[in-house]
């Protein structure tokens, strides 16, 4: 099929599509309506278990095995990274040349660097309560360190960063959280049930039962899992090159 | 003006999609084509976010806030787009290094110079 052909089925499809789309918008629920049902029952159900945060509560207490779900997708992802982007046969690895770095870029970097990391705990340690929480947390933290490569080198990123202990730590995490869901059944019968532990006061660190916990499991297999997936592109772009040297 | 108002996000949203997938047919450069993926993508997060939306509302969030004293935004689809947004920078991961393989195997990352089959 020519590119023309193409273009004009795209189109045309597109066209068809556009159509249905906009008749679809039509009849949806006004924009900003008041009619939220579910949202309404989440906010209830989300209080009446002492989580400050109700998007926190909605991911890891009323539809926590959905969010089972999502972190075994990440962790699928970083499995198929690491298999597609190892080193083959037909290649070796290159020791990375130290770099020079501008002194400005270079002290902003390892001053902003231990406050994002910060930043990226506290975010998680916090997701329970104000907006955020494991898997915006765990992205701060894991870029956090990649700082290290901006304002020294490859090299200094590599001593900060042994990648066995990342996979543990990623193997760990995402195992922890369906140990958490087991132990759910010990209080009631259901799975990843928030029954385990008290709810606590409203709006302190230690309220919602098994929501920061479960949190803090997915922080840190998200943490883990952004610095593996970085840790195997920049391998690609750095380290890894053609055994004839293409 | 209302009128328009109350359907124009998820206009938008549908308006981004299809500019994704014209994108994504034309492409020349798979590394491109990842890009009009998460185009596409943003989309669902745009009519996602419309969705839940209510007028004079504030983030579902109650630390700052007294329970009931404001009407909040819809924490569902809130919830449901931190999914949408995790699953597609995985998608996304994964798609690179499918392309950084093939630009190895086949030397190209034009989708229409890989036609040919090669063990």
């Amino acid at each position: 099929m020519s590119r023309r052909v193409r273009l004009w089925l795209v189109l045309t499809g597109g066209a068809g599509l556009a159509v249905l789309l906009v008749a679809a918008c039509l009849n949806l629920p006004s924009f900003g309506g008041d009619r939220h049902p579910y949202g309404d029952r989440a906010v209830r159900a989300s209080i009446a278990r002492h989580t400050a945060n109700v998007v926190s509560s909605v991911n890891f207490d009323q539809r926590a095995f959905d969010t089972l779900g999502e972190m075994t997708i990440l962790f699928g992802a970083v499995l198929g990274c690491v298999m597609l982007l190892r080193q083959t046969r037909d290649e070796h690895r290159a020791r990375p040349e130290p770099a020079e770095v501008a002194p400005p870029v270079r002290r902003y970097a390892l001053l902003v660097l231990p406050v994002a990391l910060v930043t990226g705990i506290y975010v998680i340690a916090h997701g329970q309560l104000s907006p955020g929480g494991g898997f915006q947390g765990g992205v701060v933290a894991a870029t956090a360190l990649h700082l290290l490569y901006l304002g020294a080198d490859y090299r200094a990123l590599e001593r900060i960063r042994p990648l066995g202990v990342y996979e543990v730590g990623d193997a760990l995490a995402a195992s922890s959280y369906v140990v958490l869901g087991l132990a759910g059944l010990l209080g009631s019968t259901t799975f990843l049930a928030n029954s385990l532990l008290p709810y606590g006061t409203f709006n302190t660190l230690s309220s919602g039962g098994t929501v920061p916990l479960l949190n803090a499991a997915v922080g840190m297999e998200v943490a883990c899992a952004v610095v593996l997936l970085l840790a195997r592109f920049l391998d690609q772009a750095v380290e890894i090159e053609k055994e004839n040297g293409e | 003006m209302t009128a328009v108002m109350h359907v124009l996000p998820y206009l938008v949203a549908a308006w981004v999609f299809l500019a994704g997938c014209y994108g994504l047919a034309t492409s020349r450069n798979l590394i491109h084509a990842v890009g009009c993926l998460s185009v596409c993508q943003a989309a669902t997060y745009v009519l996602l976010l419309g969705v839940g939306y209510r007028k004079d509302a504030t983030a579902p969030v109650f630390s700052d806030i007294r329970p009931g004293s404001r009407p909040v935004v819809d924490p569902v689809v809130q919830a449901l787009t931190l999914t949408d947004v995790v699953v597609g920078a995985t998608v996304t991961a994964l798609l690179l290094a499918l392309v950084v393989q093939i630009a190895k195997r086949h030397g190209t990352v034009d989708p229409d110079e890989l036609s040919e089959l090669r063990g």
